[in-house]
């Protein structure tokens, strides 16, 4: 990429989720405003390069996709000329639409850029087809880097977003904010996404590992805009609180040779600290707003526990459980009795651990925990800390077969390595 | 990736211990502030006293010696900094393209050193670095 690409790139970046959302309130349709936008962004590749970026670059753009608008209405008016009316009205259309894009990206509001996130997470779009459409309009990354972060082909991932797209207009879904009644849900669908898409660069053990950071970032980015975007919704400044917390640990999760370090055994001194402190901060926000109690307020309230601990062995197990009680209220789910179980076994003792693990796996509905690698794992845990280790050894057994991730089989395969010492001492 | 953007505004090297600037200015500031943060690229920001209520401290052989403020020799002073996190050094370039600055500030933008950009043997000494802010 030359200089002046690069360039266009990063003011991209930056401007593009406005332009579209100010030409999107003209159109009433974000593939359109869109597909207007990456127009002008082609003209702005032709141009710039030659005459220099100009002063106001996102005033330019909005220009340039104005004239395409006004362009492709004059297209349509070819079919139809031949009745004068129609023709007039076409003009006055023209004029209109003119006008309007000239004075959407005066006054981008805020509410325009809410209204397209709302539009990009609509829960009417498959959950791929909204973590894309998000990556693509409100990050303004390309189509080959969202296929490069997922490790999907170019051409799956253009035409998830076009089924995305298209999914949108049919189901005239419009670009609005949702009302009160609606807003709960909605809202959660956004804080879905932008954790999903926090996951994907924080968790996966494949891909590019540029990449990856960057969704993280991006994540995190998306996270503070929605902060100020929706200052009084505990949830949002709740999760930026988790992702802060969880990303402050990311120097010390991998040793060495790339192994996975796991938080009892990491290194301390490698968390970011300063991120720490924004994560406490955001977490105080979610809390004095009055949503402690909420989902992703409890996650990163354990979050919070583990960062306060100066060493594994000082970690305030007692709150974990206490934490877990509360979030397993609001949130049933087989994973958060797992991880319930695990808190259950530090604070009260593996016995008490494995009567916690084995009541989460009957509570569960059964499939759901039957095929996760995690639960023979934590259970074959417990069992070799109440000196039962052959079945100790059969249940981590059973999670290396479970398990396709490389990481994962390695650490277990270390585990079995303790168990056969543990035996041999005994 | 995160950077620095450090403004340099000239003449800020002998302002006046009160020097502050006027509310127009912070007004326009604040706005440029809020964009970056609506944008969700700002990580920190301050604003630094003029160096007349500074000290300079240089070291001979290890020994320091400290000289208070104003100083003689102080043409490029810093007045205040943001942090930013971004995907590239271009984009952080255009941010500081967009800032309400006037004909005799300037603004540095330098990347700020991540550790894990360090070889193996300065990670090792630098251990422990994350939690000097704690």
């Amino acid at each position: 990429m030359s200089d002046a690409h690069k360039t266009i790139a990063a003011v991209w970046k930056i401007e593009s989720m406005r332009l579209i959302a100010a030409i999107a309130r003209v159109t009433h349709d974000i593939g359109i405003a869109e597909e207007l936008a990456q127009d002008a962004l082609v003209t702005a590749l032709e141009i710039w390069p030659e005459e220099g970026i100009p002063d106001n670059p996102g005033a330019w753009l909005m220009t340039a996709a104005k004239r395409r608008a006004i362009d492709s209405l004059r297209r349509g008016r070819m079919l139809v000329q031949k009745h004068e009316e129609i023709a007039r009205e076409l003009e006055w259309q023209q004029q209109r639409l003119g006008d309007a894009l000239e004075h959407s990206l005066d006054q981008v509001i805020d509410d325009d850029v809410l209204r397209l996130i709302f539009t990009a997470c609509h829960p009417v779009l498959a959950v791929e087809g909204r973590i894309a459409l998000t990556l693509r309009l409100i990050g303004g990354l390309t189509t080959a880097d969202i296929a490069r972060a997922f490790l999907v082909p170019e051409k799956t991932l253009g035409q998830r977003i076009s089924r995305a797209k298209k999914t949108l207009s049919e189901a005239h879904v419009p670009f609005e904010t949702p009302g009160e009644d609606e807003l709960r849900c909605r809202v959660e669908s956004v804080l879905m996404v932008v954790y999903l898409i926090f996951n994907e660069g924080y968790t996966a053990t494949s891909g590019d590992e540029w990449m990856r950071a960057a969704l993280s970032e991006e994540a995190l980015r998306l996270g503070r805009m929605l902060g100020q975007l929706l200052p009084n919704e505990s949830e949002v400044h709740a999760l930026v609180a988790l992702m802060e917390l969880q990303a402050s640990r990311n120097a010390a999760r991998r040793g060495k040779n790339g192994e996975a370090v796991l938080l009892p055994d990491q290194d301390r001194s490698l968390w970011d600290y300063a991120q720490i402190q924004r994560g406490m901060t955001a977490l105080e926000r979610a809390q004095t707003l009055g949503g402690g109690a909420k989902s992703y307020a409890l996650q990163a309230a354990i979050a919070a526990c583990h960062v306060r601990a100066r060493a594994a062995e000082e970690t305030d197990w007692d709150r974990i459980v206490l934490l877990y009680d509360a979030l397993l209220q609001i949130n049933p789910s087989p994973i958060v009795a797992l991880n319930r179980a695990v808190a259950v076994g530090m604070a009260q003792g593996p016995a008490a651990g494995l009567d916690a693990l084995d009541a989460a796996a009957t509570l569960a509905d059964g499939p759901t925990l039957a095929g996760y690698h995690l639960f023979p794992s934590v259970r074959g845990d417990l069992l070799m800390k109440m000196g039962r280790l052959s079945e100790a050894r059969e249940e981590i057994e059973r999670a290396i077969a479970m398990t396709k991730n490389l990481r994962e089989q390695e650490l277990l395969a270390n585990r079995l390595k303790q168990l056969e010492k543990a035996a041999f001492s005994v | 990736m995160r950077f620095m953007m450090m403004v340099i505004p000239e003449g800020y090297g002998s302002a006046a211990p009160d020097a502050a600037p006027t509310a127009e200015a912070v007004a326009k500031m604040m706005e440029y502030n809020k964009s970056l943060q609506k944008a969700g690229v700002l990580l920190a920001l301050d604003g630094l006293l003029p160096p007349s209520t500074g000290a300079r401290i240089s070291y001979k052989d290890g020994k320091p010696t400290v000289i208070d403020g104003p100083f003689a020799e102080s043409k490029e002073v810093i007045g205040g900094y943001w942090i930013i996190q971004v995907r590239s050094r271009e984009e952080a370039i255009e941010w500081a393209k967009r800032a309400p600055m006037s004909n005799n500030e300037r603004i540095e933008v330098r990347q700020i050193h991540e550790m894990s950009d360090f070889p193996a043997d300065v990670q090792k000494a630098a251990e422990g670095f994350d939690q000097l802010t704690r």
